[in-house]
This record gives C-alpha cells, structure tokens and sequence, in this order.
C-alpha cells in the first residue's frame, strides 16, 4: 500500500507516465469549485477565464501551452515547427496533423474537416466571436487529407500558433454547430451548453451560473483515463469560501485562483484538508502614469487627450521619483506572498522576452527627494511639492478589490513622505474595465493622474501585448475611448521598433526587440510602474494526485492526468 | 369599539402655542393648572428608564467619536507596518490592521461617518416615507399615484440606480460643496432616496384606518383643517412603526454605506467607516476575531440605542401611558 | 370591495408597461458594459463585433420594444407550448442572456426551486417566530422576554448576512462540521435521507436569514400591540368579561396586523427576489444571485427580465395588501 502511495506520488511529479494501473473511472468523484461561475461552454462566444477553463474540460485545442510555456500536442501528432516542415519557411503557412483515431464523445471519428469547421464557425463576420484575435491574418484553411490541415497566413507569422492553439481556440465538432454559424451561433443553446468534445470529460448538465456535472468521457483516447467517472464543477461565491471548502472542511477536491490575503490563505492551510500550489505566469500589477492632463477644468473632448500634456507628470523625474518611493518587497509581502514577486518589468516571462531590470527594487525615498529637489519640485505649503504653481497632487484610482485598496493606502503613504499628495478612489470592477464611453470612471477613459490594475498577455508571445503602447492606440474621445495604450504614451522610436518585430521570425532577436521596448516603457521612461508579478494560488485537497498547475494555459489542461490518492 | 374622543386634546403633536384646542377640553381637569405639554412630554421622557440609557449611551457614543481623534494620538489613516496585526496592548488597545493602522483610531474616525450617515440618511427616509404615506393614506386623489410611485421606486435595481445618481450628480456636487460635503451629500441622498418605500407604505396602512376612527371624524366635523389634523392626530398615532422604521433604518443606512464604498460609489477607500471596517475584517475572521467584534458591536449598540430613544420618545408622546 | 380589486388589477398593466420602461432607461444610462468580464487581452475591435453580435448596435427604442415583444407575447407563447405540447412559438427568437447566450426564462424557472426552497422557508420560518415574540412582547413589556427580545433583534438587523453568514459556517462548518458550507442546488429529494441532507444544507442559510426577517417583522408586530393594548376598546371588552386570551388574540391582534400586513406585502416580493449576500454566502445559487451576477456582468435582457418579475410581484402584492386592509379593517373604503 505504502509503495502504491510512493509510485503514485512519483507519477505526479513527472506527470508524463501513464497510469498502467489506473483504470478509466476507477477513482469515483471529483469536486471542482470556481468562485466565478461558468455562464456557457463555448469559448468562441465568451472569453471569460471561467468558460475557457470549464470548456477545457470537454474540449480540446490541438496543442496546449505546459506549465513552462512550452508547446505540447494534443489532438495533434506533433507541433509544427520550421524545423520538422511543419512551419513554411516564409513563415505563412503552418500544417497540422492530427492524431490517429481520435473520436469525439459520441463515438463519431474526428477529422481535419472539425479544424476546418472551427475556424470557419469564428471567422463568420456576423457571429461575434470572442477568439477573432488568434484568428487574425488567416487568409485560408485547406483540408489536405482526413487527418491534416494546412492554414495559410496572408502575411509572414513570425509566431503562427494562434489558431488551435491553447484553451482559447479549441475544435469544436462540425456536426454539432453546422447550424449555428454567424447570426445564429446564441440560438443554439443546447450546443453551447454542451458541446461535444474529445476532452476527458463530457457533459451531462449544465446549468448557467451554477454547477456542471460532467462524466468521464467515453470515447478519450487514453483508454485508462481519466481516472474519475464523475465530476462537479461548482461556480460562484467568492474566494474565501471556495478556499475554505477545500483547505477547512474538504468538500471540494480544487479551487481556482485564490486571491486572498496572504495570512488569510496561511491561516487556511492550517486546516490540514489540502495545500496550496502556485505558478507565476504574465500578469503583471502595475500604476500606469497618465500622459495627458485629466484635469476637469477642461473641456470635454480634451480631457485626458494628447492635446495637453499633464502638468506634472510629463516630467521624468516626477514619474522616477514616484516609483523609487515604492518598496515594492513590502508589497508582496501584504498583498500576495508566495503568488507574487517584486519586478520592474512589463513582460516578467517567458526567459527570452524578460529584461534583467532591476534597478527599482529597492526603495529609495531620500533619493526619490532629491531627484524632485533637483527637478525644480520645491517643497511648499503643507509639506505638498510644487513648481511653477503646479502642485504634485494627484488622483490614484484602482478597482475594487482589497489587496488594490491595501496597496493604494500604501502607496500613498510613501508618496506623502517625499511630499505629494494623493487621494485615492475605487471604482466597481464592472465599470472599470467595462469600455462604456459613457462612463467617466472606465480605465480606459483615465480622468485620473495614475492607476493601477494587471494585465498580461495571451499565450508566450508578448507582441501584440507591447504593440499596445503604439501613438495610434491612445484612447480618444473620436475612437469612443477605445484603445489600449491607457497612459497615452507616444514614441516614434517606439512604434518604429513595434513595427520591427512584426517583421522578426528569429527567436532571439525576437527576444532582444522586446527586451528593449520593455526598458522603453519601464526604467527609461516610467510611464508604466510595473509593481508586482502576480502569480496563480489554488488549491487542492490532499487527496487529489495529479496537480500541475498551469498559468500559460487553462489550469485544469492535465485534469485527465488527475487521480484520489489513496 | 373603540372610544377615543376623550383623548382628543392631548391626541397629539400639537405645537406649544395651541396646547388648548377649541373643542372637546379636557373633560376631568380640575387639579393643577393646565401644565404645557411639551413639559409632560419631556418629564415622562427623562423618567422612561429605556430612554435614559438609550440616551446616555448614544450621547457616549457620539462624544467617544467625535471627541476622541482629538486627544488620541494616532490618525486613522497612518500605517506603521512594522506593527501590523498585533493584538490588543497598551499603545493600541483595540490592536492593528494589517498595515499596521490603529484599530481605536480607525473605529473612532469610522464611527463619525457611519453614525453621521446612519443618522441623517435615516432622517431623511423617514421624512420622505412619513410624508409620502401620510398624504397617500389621507387624501384619496394622492393615493392612487403617491402608491404607484412606491411601486416603481421598489422596483428598481438599486445597484443601477445608485450607479446612475453618481454618474449624474458626483461632479455637480462636489463642483458644489467640495468633494467631502459632496460625496456625504450624494451618499445620505442615495440612502434615503432608496429606502423610504416600506415606510411609506405602513404609514399609509395606518393612516388607512385611523382616518376612519371616530376621534377624526369628530375633529372633522367641529371643522379642524387638514394639516391641523395630520400634524395633531395623525402624525401621533403613526408614531410607532415609524419609530421601527428608524431603528431598521440606521442599520440599513450604516450597511448600506459600505456597500456603496465596494462599489466606488462612497467616500475614498483608505476612509474607514464601520461598514466597511465589519467587512473588511470579515476575512480574519478566524486569526482575528476581535477585529469584526469592534465594528459588529458599534454598530449593534448605536441601533439599539437609537431603539430605546425611539421607545422613549413614543411613550411620552402616548397620553394614556404619560403619568403611569 | 370586488370592483376595487378589478379596478385596481386593470390599471396595473399600464403602471407595469411604465415600470419596465423607466426600469429600461436606468439600465440604458446606467454606466456598465457587457464586455467589462473579457479580459484585457482581447483587443477593442473584438470586443465591438462581439457588442454587436448582442444587438447592441440598434437603436434604444427598437430595443425596448423587441424586449417588450419577447416577453409579453412570445414568452407566454412557449409557456403554453410546454404546458399543452403545442407549437406556437417555434423558431420565434425570445428574451436571450447575453452572459450565457441562453433563454432568460429558461435560467429562471431553472432558479426558483433552490430560491424557494431557502429564501421561502426562511420567511415562514421568520414569520411563524416572529408573530408569537412580537405579540407576548408587547403584551409584557419591558419584561425580561421583552429586553431580550429587544437586544437579539437589534444585533439580528444591525450585523449583515455577509458577516452572519460566515460567522455560522466558521462555526458549524468548519470547526464542527456539521452543515456543508456550499449548498448542492443539484440535490434531490427523493426520499427521507435525500430529505434529511437537504435540510441539514439548508439549516445554515435559512438560519441567517430568519434572523434578519424575524427581528424586523417582531418589531413591528411588538410596536403595533403596544398602540392597540392601551385602547379603550381593550378596556371595554374585559370589562365584557371577555377571556384574556380573546381580548389579545382577537381583538388587539386583528387592530394591530395591519401594518404587519404591509411588512410582510413587502417582503413576499423579496423571497423570489431571493436574498442576494446569503445566496453567495452559501452558494444558492438562486435568482438573487443570478441577479447580482447579471448586474456585474451588465446582462441587459437579464437585469431588466429579473427586475421586472421582481415589479410584477410588487404591484400584485401591494394589491393583495390593500384588499387585507379592507378585511381586517372594515371601515377602510377605498371608493
């Protein structure tokens, strides 16, 4: 028994092996809960984390992103590369080959012609669809044979692995959804509820909001998996109590993303029901510094626009000053614990992508004081800085979550300290980062001097991530305040080097482009204020083998690997 | 059957001035000379033990909160992270947070905004639910579209609401009052414009049948003018449920105030309130549980203050208990 | 008393059609956007051919009054189509959740078992408590019964379900382990110890909620006895050698329930409502949650769907309160 355990253990470690002595259902009942619940299976109609990673459940993409970002096959033979032909040389075409034998839940065999379908399904103009990004510059998809499929780029894709690939564009079966192209894709709710899948698991209700209950699939195409014959996927609530039901009382085998407090969560483990595991992904909390004047004394329709730069802020030395007042060890410390580092990059990983920057880690209020004395910023009535009757008082808004509204307390202690002056404010998440050009208090709007909120990017390719800092994508009251460059930042040499690694298909030069467009952003010019690299918490109960968690991809990506230790 | 034409002249709220009405005088006073009412109103008040001590302890409240950031040295907003989480020690003897705030100072700053919020958006509901249901319930033609309002302002999804009067009223008031006075303005206002209703409608349930009983129609009839009537013997007798309403009220109106702070929609988050502070520690719940004691009993103890005021202030305004 | 009942049900149609506008264009100003949950990931252009693909781009008013279409004459439509098996409403498009891109109507009826099952036990629950306290505490008052009574509904109304809520599952959940702290909305009840788990899942949540429901209707209760035991009528009708019993349980009580009556008017409403923190205290799930879910997620059709049902209630059940009025009070006329 006690070797069982031992084999068992080591499976988990390597992950890899396949359970020669587990047998497909042998291990009864799994409980998953997601403090935010799933509304529909069909992440080509909702991008939410919550759809993606319960749809990752049924159906699959073919290949997924590991726990180290690296590229694993799934329902296809191989990854594509340049180098075993599957890449074009020019980089516009990648050719995929499926699996052998692979068969949907049903029991219908599935072909390139569901690739094909897929595809089709989300590029179809009227439909909507969420994924249409990973789609973008797909020009045509051509069905060779039964079990190979070659997409074709219009233009050279230095990273081709959009379609297909990772939790967010996974193959739908062609059968199934032939009907509900375009227009009619939210009138087919029995498919989008339960869609058919060649995942470890299928469907046997689902209801919106709430709970899903699946059952082993079938038809997986490892016949000795997945170990469970049942699962319940309960959504809703909040993070304390999904934390609570697995690591105190040990109703739930997983939950996902625990974004508590870090004594909260020690104090948890405690209950000795499970533990946590962690993985550091993309995301990055940061202040974004506003690059235009949010003062309302202006009228509407120059507020916040690159008519008039910000009074204060424009100025260098402010915006390093603001950021060597940060200690941002401490930060970690309160906010996040082992689910967060200190950084003072954009892009924290993959290794090629990550700037050795780290001059802001250390906290440097007297240098921080004479930087602004130096910069003309004179001490004034009240301890608040000025210069030429401009005050260093500023607007700090974040949405509402109580580690943000512990960091901003923080914050604007520190600033008080080297003599500016902050008032803070919370806004709703819904509205925040909702984009209603109506509202005032949307991030992207951005009547406010700084903010702070996370953001990272899909996938192991920041490209179109440092793409956003581009002049061109400045929200603007004529583009109804849509737009992802939020601080407004605005640098010919900048979009010159975008433009440049749209270009560049070798990795490492990849590697150095964005290497410097991150320094660009960061420590050369501190419109953005990178704070911390948030990492992912769950948790699993102790009884649960098999756990491998994955922040580049969905986190239940290895669930058919996951077995009760016994 | 009931009989109240003899209480006539002592039925109610009647200013000073009028203390003797014109008809119906007081059958049986032969003793003492007519004494103002407000003075029995107040010497049966001083004398309700309830209200005593419900007093007292509001008016300590009040002063320990409002007086108390005066002589106490930490402010409610300076972190001193070096001392965070601690328990209860001479220095800091309801303990820190966990950035290091001192709790006392948090509660005291805390009790200031939710005791004076609690207070003026319940007085605010109560007048707007008192008013809508005694006109509804007393003159008919007002009935019909007074109650459908009711309906509609029930109806209503708050959070929407309460997100449009910011969007609406936000910059134009603290254009106005500055953004402190404006911000306590647009909250108290959104409290009290969204939870008047059920006041509004037990008041009209009441005046419903008051306005049957005989002592009104014998006032009618020797001719006493309407608002005469609602202020002396209306008004009085619906005095109970809304004193009710106030209690329900101040606790609503304390919890109601943190919720709007999670929606951005209140005062600037490191403003602690005690809403919010219940709430905030509601995660520490099992490290440190004395952190959701403090504000759970705070609040606990000013609606239950607030409740013996309320039972007080409608026992002495009762002429058949006055004098028991 | 009949004709005003009519009167009063005819001219609710236009105040409810007012209603679900005024409710429409709160929605419409209301700052929010269905795209707010999708990541940031997802570039701008993406996310405004998914507001599309919802309907967003027509104008305000061909919205309304497709929603009013949908839901006043093709939902009824598939009600009576479930019910006789016709087909009436076949390929007719009805009101659509733009979270699960699913019928409204659908998720609803899918709801109301668990919100009922809860939030309506712990109303009766609330209630049945609640008039026996209110009636013996007034009839004693300032007795032992009295403070005490006084002192549990004080904190049962001053410390929010959010707090409550989680105290009793820290307690019974977590350190006794008797309740489940997430409550299995897919549970049937089948037979007795299908009945026994589901009342052991309920205990936690119907707890939290009749506390809060009892301390305020007690209140009432106990105010309105107290304004009726000191009647006359009281006087003359012990004087008649009337039982004690009679006296308050008949006399004073059928004086004292009308504003009970509202209270309670008022809160049937809130019981399909369903009761938003304690339903995502507890995992309930129902239409409480739904409801919050849909608001953060500005599920329009959802919001406004919900809301309206929520109004439905309302007007129909102020009805009902005034038609009580009339019953226990005979000498309110409302023509």
């Amino acid at each position: 028994m006690k070797l069982k355990s031992v084999l068992l253990g080591a499976v988990a470690a390597t992950a890899l092996a396949p359970a020669a002595f587990a047998e497909r259902g042998s291990d009864g009942h799994v409980n998953i809960i997601y403090w935010q619940a799933p509304s529909i299976l069909n992440p080509y109609l909702s991008s939410g984390t919550k759809d993606i990673e319960a749809s990752s459940l049924v159906i699959e993409p073919l290949g997924r992103y590991d726990p180290d970002g690296a590229l694993v096959p799934y329902l296809a033979a191989e990854i594509p590369t340049v180098e075993n032909g599957g890449v074009s040389e020019d980089l516009t075409s990648i050719t995929w080959k499926l699996k052998d034998g692979l068969k949907w839940s049903d029991g219908s065999a599935m072909t390139s012609a569901d690739v094909k379908f897929t595809a089709d399904y989300c590029m179809h103009p009227e439909g909507g669809c969420a994924q249409l990004a990973k789609f973008e510059g797909v020009s045509s998809i051509d069905v060779i044979d039964d079990l190979t499929v070659k997409v074709s780029f219009s233009e050279p894709k230095p990273n081709p692995y959009g379609p297909f690939m990772g939790g967010q564009s996974p193959i739908l079966q062609k059968a199934q959804f032939e009907n509900c192209m375009g227009a009619k894709a939210p009138e087919c709710t029995d498919a989008n509820f339960n869609p058919i899948g060649t995942g470890p698991f299928a469907v046997t209700d689902f209801r919106p909001n709430d709970v899903i209950s699946m059952e082993a699939n079938p038809n997986y195409r490892d016949p000795a998996k997945p170990a469970f014959a049942t699962l319940t996927f309960k959504g809703g609530g909040d993070a304390t109590a999904a934390g609570r039901a697995v690591l105190e009382t040990g109703e739930f085998d997983y939950a996902w993303n625990l974004q508590l407090a870090p004594d909260v969560i020690a104090n948890m483990e405690k209950g000795g029901k499970g533990k946590t595991v962690a993985a550091f992904g993309s995301l990055v909390e940061r202040i974004e510094m506003n690059m235009t004047d949010p003062s309302p004394s202006l009228p509407e329709g120059e507020r916040a626009t690159a008519k008039h730069p910000h009074p204060a802020l424009s100025d260098l030395a402010v915006r390093k000053a603001l950021s060597m007042a940060i200690d941002r060890d401490l930060l970690v410390e309160v906010g996040y614990g082992k689910a967060g580092r200190a950084t003072c990059n954009l892009v924290p990983a993959p290794a090629i992508y990550a700037s050795g920057n780290t001059d802001c880690m250390t906290q440097d209020i007297e240098g921080a004081k004479a930087m602004l004395d130096e910069a003309g910023w004179k001490v004034g009535s009240g301890g608040i800085r000025e210069k030429d009757g401009v005050k260093l008082s500023f607007l700090f808004q974040t949405s509402t979550n109580a580690v943000r509204q512990d960091f901003q307390a923080l914050i604007k202690q520190w600033w008080s300290e080297i003599g500016v002056e902050t008032e803070l404010r919370n806004i709703s998440a819904s509205v925040f980062f909702g984009g209603d050009p109506g509202s005032p208090d949307t991030f992207q709007r951005f009547y406010a001097d700084m903010e702070m909120y996370a953001n990272n990017f899909d996938g192991t390719d920041p490209e179109s991530y440092l793409a956003q800092h581009t002049c061109e994508k400045a929200p603007k009251p004529e583009s109804q305040w849509q737009g992802e460059n939020i601080n407004r930042f605005c640098d010919p040499e900048y979009d010159k080097l975008v433009a440049e690694m749209g270009k560049t298909g070798v990795l490492s030069e990849r590697g150095a482009l964005g290497k410097k467009l991150n320094e660009m952003l960061t420590k050369e010019s501190y419109v953005v204020v990178p704070l911390v690299d948030r990492g992912r918490v769950s948790a699993h109960s102790n009884t649960l083998g098999g756990v491998d968690l994955n922040t580049w991809d969905s986190e239940l990506w290895n669930a058919a690997d996951w077995y009760r230790i016994k | 059957m009931t009989d109240d034409k003899r209480f006539v002249p002592d039925e109610g709220l009647a200013p000073a001035s009028s203390a003797l009405p014109g008809a119906a005088g007081p059958l049986q006073e032969t003793g003492p000379p007519p004494r103002n009412k407000w003075l029995d109103v107040w010497d049966q008040f001083k004398h309700h033990k309830g209200a005593l001590y419900g007093g007292i302890l509001f008016f300590a409240i009040v002063l320990v909160v409002f007086l108390g950031p005066l002589v106490w040295p930490y402010d409610a907003t300076y972190i001193d992270i070096r001392a965070r989480n601690q328990g209860p020690s001479l220095s800091h003897p309801l303990g820190t947070d966990q950035l290091g705030r001192d709790t006392l100072a948090r509660m005291m700053a805390g009790g200031q905004t939710s005791v004076s919020v609690g207070i003026t958006a319940m007085l605010l509901a109560l007048f707007l639910g008192s008013l809508v249901g005694v006109v509804a319930g007393y003159f008919k033609r007002l009935d019909g579209i007074l109650m459908r309002l009711t309906d509609l302002f029930l109806a209503l999804p708050l959070l929407p609401l309460l997100l449009v009067m910011v969007l609406l009223f936000r910059d134009s008031l603290n254009a106005a009052f500055g953004p402190e006075t404006g911000i306590f303005i647009l909250i108290v206002g959104a409290i009290g414009v969204t939870s008047w209703m059920p006041t509004a409608r037990i008041v009209r349930g009441d005046v419903l049948a008051l306005k049957e009983r005989e002592f009104v129609l014998a006032a009618r009839s020797i001719g006493t003018r309407n608002s005469m009537m609602i202020l002396r013997h209306i008004l009085p007798n619906v005095l109970s449920p809304i004193m009710v309403s106030a209690t329900l009220g101040i606790a609503n109106a304390i919890i109601t105030e943190s919720a709007l702070s999670f929606l951005g929609l209140g005062f600037p988050p490191d403003f602690p309130t005690w809403g919010r502070l219940l709430f905030d520690a509601t995660d520490y719940l099992q490290q440190y549980p004395e952190r959701v004691f403090w504000p759970g009993l705070a609040i606990s103890l000013t609606v239950l203050s607030v409740n013996y005021l309320g039972d007080g202030l409608r026992d002495a305004l009762d002429p058949r208990i006055r004098g028991r | 008393m009949l004709t005003f009942t009519i009167r009063r049900l005819v001219l609710a149609v236009p105040t409810l059609l007012f209603i679900s506008l005024v409710i429409f264009l709160l929605l419409e100003l209301a700052p929010g956007d269905p795209m707010a949950q999708v990541p940031l990931t997802v570039p701008p252009e993406v996310k405004e051919k998914m507001r599309e693909a919802l309907g967003l781009g027509q104008p305000m008013h061909i919205r309304f009054l497709k929603w009013i279409v949908q839901f006043f004459w093709i939902e009824p439509q598939i009600l009576i189509d479930n019910i006789f098996g016709t087909g009436f409403a076949d390929g007719k498009l009805r009101v659509m959740s733009w979270q699960t891109r699913s019928p409204v109507m659908d998720i609803v009826v899918q709801r109301i078992p668990q919100t009922l099952w809860v939030v309506g036990t712990a109303y009766m629950v609330g209630v049945l408590i609640a008039l026996p306290i209110g009636i013996y505490s007034a009839y004693r008052q300032y007795s032992i019964f009295d403070q005490a009574g006084t002192f549990v509904s004080m904190i049962g109304f001053s410390v929010p379900p959010f707090f409550s809520g989680v105290l009793v599952i820290v307690i019974f959940s977590v350190n006794l382990g008797w309740f489940p702290s997430i409550y299995d909305t897919t549970h049937k009840v089948v037979d007795w110890d299908s009945f026994v788990i589901q009342l052991r899942q309920m205990v936690m949540p119907v707890m939290v909620l009749a506390l809060q429901i009892t301390a305020q209707i007690s209140r009432f209760m106990r105010a309105s006895m107290l304004d009726n035991l000191n009647q006359d009528y009281v006087r003359t009708a012990r004087a008649k050698g009337l039982s004690e019993y009679i006296v308050v349980m008949v006399h004073v009580l059928r004086n004292s329930m009308i504003p009970v009556v509202t209270v309670i008017a008022l809160g049937v409403p809130a019981i399909f409502g369903g009761a938003i923190i304690t339903e995502q205290v507890f995992k309930v799930n129902g239409i409480g949650q739904l409801l919050i879910g849909a608001i953060q997620a500005n599920d329009l059709p959802m919001v406004q769907t919900l809301t309206f049902i929520f109004a439905l209630l309302i007007v129909v059940f102020n009805i009902i309160a005034d038609v009580l009025y009339g019953i226990l009070d005979p000498r309110i006329r409302y023509d």
